[in-house]
């Protein structure tokens, strides 16, 4: 696999902004800016390192570090992407989740890992968020209904966890699992999808460094409503490709069955991959509606991998993307 | 005292129908300035007016079978008012996809409605609407006489393409779309001449019943 991006082989501990001193330093540049003399100030000021920090609901993840893989766009607020979910499993309406959250208990929590490896087993949360790197990494989210995000998420690559269990050669897809205990997610006791909820990739794409397991938001343990305690983000694919809550990694030789795709073949596709020329059959996937912006914003167009083609087009070269949508 | 029933009804009730009928537009219409309609407003305004009109429809067809079925003619007094009240929030919910949603790009919105099944169902209804309420008045039904009732059967068309346009939208829970078609289906069932619910066994069927046979 040809690597695309470099990766920040590691950033030494000296240019890592003290959490005090980015905290007040964000705090001020927010006063300034309400002041309405941000512009002049920002002119001045360093190119600061500036993580993201959240309204302090749940506790913040220690020794997070900044990615060169973000976007430097202005991230949607945290209350709009604590409130605004599609997680059926927590309820079908929009706000349904961030109600319902209460009832999912993140700890402990075991992701079992699987299949066409050489060391299955397990790991827990707690060990993930130990053993790597927790990264911010700000990106683009857009739902296959054609509203937008920009998440600052905190996370670390999918891939350095799988190669911890050692995939074999046969080990050509990588299955996900939700957890499935209706007393916890409420939303299985009905049946609107085929629980538990699946999700799959292609083993290059969950090796690419754009895909990461996501642990938190805006510096802070994710919400249940985003998928708490950890969720896939594949950032070139539509939102529901980045499946929430997962408890199960599966190698696989043959493409996996995925929940969407296998509800509405016509309708959602394995790779899925954000794409402005291939309409939903029932919708155009041209626009997007940015979440937060004001009622009267017009849409933006959408970008071929959601913006991300530099870094993912050569994934599916030679590929019908109308075909494989 | 059908002088005093009249002041009643043109003093308090129709006003009160008609604010309860405009209240959940004025509701809108705070949310527009106080923040109110959540991270999405634009598809909030586009849910709500919908599910109003669909509401305002519903509500309408209710009152040939609540007439039926009490005698009660007040409804019936009150059914232009609401159909033109379904046909407001119609206007509203085409509107906020028009303006808000499209930004009126217009060669967008037509392709929608001639490739997306849902939305050309949704804008015929809307078009199917127009003429009922043009010809709601007292003057048109004089007018039409026997062919206004016959125009206003399309009333019946316009509601079912509602319920589907709604079904057609739906991603998997079809839970809502399901009870507003349930709603409409015993709607239309009431208009049966004999609706199977409400027949009692009639005089001769009941003299046909056999005496029990007792040991």
């Amino acid at each position: 696999m040809p690597v695309l991006i470099k990766k920040p082989d590691s950033i030494p501990s000296s240019e890592i902004t003290d959490r005090k001193v980015w905290e007040s330093r964000r705090r001020f540049m927010r006063e300034a800016a309400v002041l309405g003399i941000g512009a002049g100030l920002a002119a001045l000021a360093p190119p600061a390192s500036a993580l993201l920090t959240g309204p302090g609901r749940n506790p913040r993840i220690p020794n997070v570090v900044e990615s060169p893989l973000s976007t430097g766009e202005t991230p949607t607020e945290y209350d709009d992407i604590t409130t605004y979910n599609n997680f059926y499993e927590l309820g079908t309406g929009k706000s349904d989740p961030a109600a319902n959250a209460g009832s999912l208990k993140t700890r402990p929590w075991e992701i079992r890992v699987e299949g066409e490896c050489e060391r299955p087993g397990t790991i827990g949360i707690e060990e993930i968020l130990r053993a790597f790197t927790q990264e911010e990494r700000v990106y683009r989210l857009r739902c296959v209904e054609a509203w937008a995000m920009v998440i600052p998420w905190v996370g670390f690559p999918l891939g350095d966890l799988l190669k911890r269990f050692k995939p074999t050669s046969k080990a050509k897809y990588v299955a996900f699992e939700t957890l499935q205990d209706p007393k916890q997610l409420p939303g299985q006791e009905r049946r609107v999808l085929d629980w538990p909820y699946r999700e799959g990739l292609r083993m290059d794409e969950a090796m690419h460094p754009l895909t990461i397991l996501a642990t938190g938001l805006y510096d802070e343990l994710l919400p249940g409503q985003d998928g708490a305690p950890i969720r896939l983000v594949v950032p070139w694919k539509y939102g529901f490709k980045s499946i929430k809550s997962i408890v199960s990694i599966r190698f696989t030789e043959t493409q996996p069955v995925t929940t969407w795709s296998d509800l509405a073949p016509r309708e959602y596709g394995f790779y899925a991959n954000v794409n402005p020329k291939v309409d939903h059959p029932r919708w155009s996937q041209k626009y997007q509606r940015m979440i937060g912006a004001s009622i009267f914003a017009s849409r933006r167009p959408t970008l071929m991998f959601n913006g991300y083609a530099d870094q993912v087009a050569d994934l599916y070269r030679g590929m019908d993307l109308r075909k494989f949508f | 005292m059908i002088r005093r029933r009249d002041a009643w009804l043109r003093f308090a009730i129709k006003p009160l129908v008609f604010g309860l009928c405009l209240a959940p537009f004025l509701w809108l219409v705070w949310g527009v300035f106080y923040d109110g309609l959540g991270p999405n407003p634009v598809e909030a305004i586009t849910h709500r007016t919908g599910d109003w009109t669909l509401r305002l429809l519903l509500v309408t067809l209710a009152v040939t079978p609540l007439r039926r079925l009490s005698g009660w003619y007040l409804p019936l007094r009150l059914r232009r008012m609401l159909g033109l009240f379904a046909f407001f929030y119609a206007v509203l919910h085409f509107l906020t996809w028009i303006w808000l949603d499209q930004g009126f790009q217009w060669s967008a919105a037509v392709a929608d409605v001639v490739k997306r099944p849902y939305i050309t169902l949704g804008f015929s209804a809307l078009l199917m609407l127009v003429p009922l309420a043009v010809t709601s008045t007292r003057g048109w039904m004089r007018r039409l006489g026997v062919n206004w009732k016959r125009l206003h059967r399309l009333i019946y068309v316009i509601a079912g393409a509602g319920v589907v346009h709604y079904l057609w939208l739906v991603k998997a829970d079809y839970l809502e779309p399901a009870l507003y078609g349930l709603a409409l289906g015993v709607l239309l069932a009431a208009r049966l001449r004999r609706p199977w619910f409400l027949t009692r066994p009639s005089a001769a069927a009941r003299a046909v019943q056999r005496p029990r046979v007792t040991p």
